[in-house]
């Protein structure tokens, strides 16, 4: 199972650039999502006028469901700049690569509980480290995406954009550091030095 | 000495690097050092290079600091959380080792131990910042240290002819702004696109070394084109070390080809890093036919 958690009002109210639409993930039934604490900051949110619009649906991760349940939401999607993701870091990556135009954001933060996990399709992953990142990388997870998972850039040993222990994958922060450049947020590459929090890792700290 | 003591007096900066032994014997590791590398600034001492393990970096830097050398701790990321980097620090400034090299490091997977745990607790950027943070007198968890703090020169590493330029200049910014002081290179074998690089890192106002790696033979390039990150070695070079096989055993054109591009570049850095790899001899000869 997993947990997904909000983050911070301020943080998610700072995600925001322009006016925003909000995806909530009701998702698999293994994922714990904050439902009340998610509708009322929402509530807020609406109340601002910062809202497009919003949609609560499950399986996000699911590319032609989503863009099948997205239809009726073009409208209020095509008048927002921002797309606040509220789900699993496989939703808010799967929403990142549907809309490069958008600012895609995550607004919780995933975390391990034993038992399953949900059902997500492969080319994406989440490695529920409790501190979701996508917001500084463009929606592409450095933890599962580079194979040494660093969160400060990328290191020395990628060439021709593949990763130094696998030929067949693209180096993670390449992918990141394109990203980030078509978005035209450079600037976050600059973010201030991240050091991770293992604390938040049941797997690692058991 | 801190080389960035040397940076600021305006040295031109020459260093060569050292791999400690598969096994606990030093001693031909330092007697080779005080040969051969007594006459330059700075020896860097490799942290389980590619992987593969080896004597600590450490130990042998404090080797060669009390047989006179000036040596350089090169640290990765791969094999200690941020706990063991931190208190490798304080015994290195316990010891006198005064000059860092800071990496991320290679993947387990690479070396002689591909079963092993990669570690990355932290990577080049955050353990830069960790001997900030020490510098200041805490640990990274904001616990006060006892005594005078540590104070290092801290070193990184760039690679200018990599083929994604701006990336690595993202990176080196990054660097830059964790507190790194001097820059150390990937191997260099173009000079031009290396002058191209230093036209866009010279807004960092940080002393950078050249990188060079004693081309040995012609397969050996043609195994660090295929394998090793940031390399391309030019087609004509490699001709130039296949053309005669018994010049290029002896070293004589890879000490000629090194030689030529330190001068291409020397007037664009603050100084050069030798790899030798081996050819530690060869060092004294090819910083004569550079000028240095």
């Amino acid at each position: 199972m997993l947990i997904t958690q909000l983050k911070d009002r301020e943080t998610i109210e700072g995600l925001i650039q322009g006016k925003a639409f909000v995806i909530n993930c009701h998702g698999c039934k293994e994922v714990h999502f904050p439902v009340s604490e998610a509708e009322a900051l929402q509530k807020a949110l609406a109340e601002a006028g910062k809202l497009t619009g919003c949609i609560t649906t499950d399986y996000i991760c699911n590319v032609e469901n989503l863009t099948k349940r997205l239809e009726k939401h073009a409208s209020a999607i095509a008048a927002a700049e921002t797309i606040l993701v509220f789900s699993c870091g496989v939703g808010v990556q799967t929403v990142a690569d549907m809309f490069a135009d958008k600012r895609v954001c995550a607004c919780c933060d995933t975390l391990p509980m034993p038992g399953f996990q949900g059902v997500t399709p492969l080319e994406y992953d989440c490695d529920q480290c409790g501190e979701c990142y996508l917001n500084l990388t463009g929606g592409i997870c450095p933890i599962t995406a580079c194979s040494k998972s660093l969160v400060n850039g990328q290191c020395g040993g990628a060439k021709n954009g593949k990763c130094e222990c696998d030929a067949g994958m693209d180096c993670g922060w390449e992918r990141i550091y394109q990203r980030l450049k078509m978005l035209g947020r450079l600037d976050l590459i600059q973010s201030p030095v991240q050091i991770r929090n293992f604390a938040t890792d049941l797997e690692v700290s058991k | 000495m801190k080389v960035t003591d040397l940076f600021a007096k305006g040295e031109f900066v020459v260093s060569a690097e050292v791999g400690p032994p598969k096994g606990c014997h030093i001693e031909g590791v330092v007697e080779e050092a005080k040969e051969f590398l007594s006459g330059i600034n700075a020896v860097n001492v490799t942290d389980c290079q590619s992987s593969v393990m080896r004597m600590g970096s450490l130990a042998t830097c404090i080797k060669l600091k009390e047989a006179g050398l000036t040596p350089i701790f090169q640290m990765t990321c791969r094999d200690r959380n941020r706990i063991a980097l931190q208190s490798d620090l304080l015994s290195a400034a316990a010891f006198g080792i005064e000059n860092l090299l800071l990496l991320t490091g290679d993947h387990t997977k690479l070396g002689d131990h591909p079963q092993a745990k990669p570690v990355f607790d932290l990577d080049s950027v955050s353990l830069i910042h960790a001997v900030k943070t020490l510098e200041s007198g805490y640990d990274l968890a904001g616990n006060e240290l006892v005594g005078e703090p540590p104070k290092f020169a801290k070193g990184a590493v760039v690679s200018p002819c990599s083929d994604s330029i701006d990336a690595q200049l993202a990176k080196m910014e990054r660097k830059v702004l964790a507190g790194a002081e001097y820059f150390q290179t990937q191997a260099v074998y173009e000079p031009e696109k290396f002058i191209a690089f230093m036209e866009k890192a010279k807004q960092f106002g940080k002393p950078v070394q050249l990188g060079i790696v004693i081309p040995k033979n012609a397969g050996m390039c043609r195994y660090m084109n295929k394998n090793v990150a940031g390399i391309s070695i030019p087609e004509d070079m490699i001709n130039e070390l296949a053309a005669d096989k018994e010049a290029a055993k002896a070293g004589i054109t890879g000490v000629a080809i090194a030689a030529r591009i330190i001068r291409a570049c020397k007037d664009y850095c603050q100084g050069v890093h030798i790899m030798a790899m081996g050819w530690e001899s060869k060092v004294p000869g090819l910083l004569e036919q550079a000028g240095l």
